[in-house]
């Protein structure tokens, strides 16, 4: 496998039951990249992320991540790697600072505290630091979440729909972090259902849709994937939105 | 994963979960509310009515209602389990590099720890109403070694419970049947005033040989078999739970 890869899928099929969630997936992220994997609801998105982060078992298909393979080397995928869930995983009983130790500590690094510190500061925490999680607000929690994902400094991040439910200025503070993490050499899949969060944040988007992934590339390649824009009272590029409803409209 | 790992990092899950119950000591004391209720209700109402052949009835009550409170209390671990499944904090340290069953075993020794906390306040409160034993550190330390016991193996249950519900209401339903067991046993009345199959069934069910063996302890009696028999059940019935529990654990992750 080629060292610029950082994630490898391929032809990973998944079921619950009768219900054929992935039907053969294939992809690739580039190391430091930010890959955006875009579906609807009930898509597969979450499955898929749960493979690649050890959570779930393929039925078929193989997938490797940071140069190990999550069936034979699971051990060694998590420590490369960090998932941020559909839902802020944070204990709302402990602090903010006590939500950062813990994970510092799961990881077996020293000096946690002030890993802790550095992090409360970076994710605009600090004064919320020693407040129970119960009373932070939706962006706050997101955020500390995140911030829980970045100890360790792992290679790999999952960010699974990590702006639902947020505000647009807590969604806007998202995406300036995950920014960040990719401009640091981190590489970042993460999953979204709005079109314009992929649009503004990924170097390249697949689009998952009834368990395979209809279309791959860049958001310039996926434009072409259009007829080129016709000229009528107003020339008009295509929006990603109108990319991924015709692609989808058409399988 | 090493060892070491496994020790480190249940060492920093027991202390998240400690910390839960030091912010929520009032959870503590509402599961020693019901165990102190039936207390004085049979000592104050019924208990003049219960021929035991001991002097006191609150001394050859006691036993039952320790019992009473840790089947009980382990319900909290069903629901802190049920809750960390469901806000995703379990996928979280799934997905990190550490020792998996850690998490398991962290809500199982914080059980023990808060359940130790609501069997001595039911002793402060038993001994306020009149309980009084002869009983020497030996034998108070073996009545804390059969309740730890019989706690891990209740736990264990409780695991099973959290892990497989599919409601809150459903995480207390697997307790019902476990705190049904000690009315059909020694606890509050002497087996052998029981009709034929009652009788059978409170004296060959886990339940009556701890109480039995907790009773001798604190009256200063030789144990004999039945403490073996108490041990039996409680390792028989931790080894099958926990053996169920990782399974279901592992059924979760696959």
């Amino acid at each position: 496998m080629s060292t610029d890869t950082a994630i490898r899928v391929q032809g990973i099929e998944r079921s619950y039951g009768d219900l054929h969630v992935l039907r053969g997936v294939d992809l690739e992220v580039a190391r430091g990249s930010i890959f955006a994997l875009l579906g609807s609801n009930g898509a597969g998105k979450t499955t898929l992320v749960k493979i690649l982060s050890t959570l779930l078992k393929p039925d078929a298909g193989s997938a490797s991540v940071h140069g190990f393979d999550v069936l034979t080397h699971p051990a060694d995928v998590r420590e490369s790697i960090s998932l941020t869930g559909q839902f802020a995983a944070v204990d709302e009983t402990l602090t903010g600072r006590e939500n950062l130790v813990l994970v510092a500590r799961l990881r077996h690094l020293k000096h946690a505290r002030r890993i802790a510190d550095d992090l409360l500061t970076r994710f605009q925490l600090a004064d919320s630091g020693e407040r129970r999680v119960a009373t932070y607000s939706g962006g706050m929690r997101r955020r500390l979440d995140i911030a829980m994902s970045l100890i360790g400094d792992p290679p790999v991040i999952f960010l699974d729909e990590p702006t639902t439910g947020l505000d647009p200025q807590s969604r806007a503070e998202v995406w300036s972090c995950v920014r960040e993490l990719a401009g640091n050499g981190t590489t970042v899949l993460l999953t979204t259902q709005y079109l314009d969060e992929a649009e503004q944040l990924a170097d390249r988007i697949a689009i998952l849709h009834e368990g395979r992934i209809i279309a791959d590339g860049t958001l310039a390649e996926l434009r072409r994937l259009l007829p080129p824009a016709t000229v009528e009272y107003v020339e008009k590029q295509p929006t990603l939105e109108d990319v991924f409803l015709a692609v989808v409209g058409a399988h | 994963m090493s060892a070491t790992h496994f020790v480190d990092d249940t060492t920093v899950l027991v202390g998240r979960s400690m910390r839960h119950i030091t912010r929520s000591l009032d959870t503590i004391l509402s599961v020693t509310i019901m165990p102190i209720a039936m207390m004085l209700l049979f000592v104050y109402v019924f208990g003049g009515a219960i021929d035991t052949g001991t002097a006191s009835y609150v001394d050859y009550l006691l036993p039952g209602i320790l019992v009473l409170t840790v089947v009980m209390g382990v319900s909290y671990t069903a629901f802190r389990l049920f809750t960390d499944l469901k806000s995703g904090i379990l996928e979280r340290f799934q997905s990190m590099p550490i020792a998996r069953s850690s998490v398991l075993w962290a809500h199982v020794l914080t059980s023990l720890v808060s359940n130790a906390i609501s069997v001595a306040v039911v002793v402060v409160v038993a001994l306020a109403i009149g309980f009084r034993s002869s009983a020497g550190v030996v034998a108070w330390a073996g009545v804390a070694a059969v309740l730890v016991l019989f706690t891990l193996a209740v736990t264990w249950i409780a695991v099973i419970a959290g892990l497989s519900a599919k409601s809150v209401d459903g995480v207390g339903a697997f307790s019902y049947p476990l705190i049904f067991l000690p009315y059909i046993s020694s606890a509050f009345v002497p087996t052998d005033s029981m009709p034929g199959p009652v009788r059978a069934f409170a004296e060959h069910q886990p339940v009556t040989p701890i109480i039995n063996t907790i009773r001798d302890l604190f009256a200063q009696q030789p144990v004999g078999g039945e403490l073996w028999v108490a041990v039996a059940w409680c390792v028989g019935i931790a080894a099958v739970a926990h053996a169920a529990a990782m399974a279901t654990y592992r059924r979760k992750t696959a």
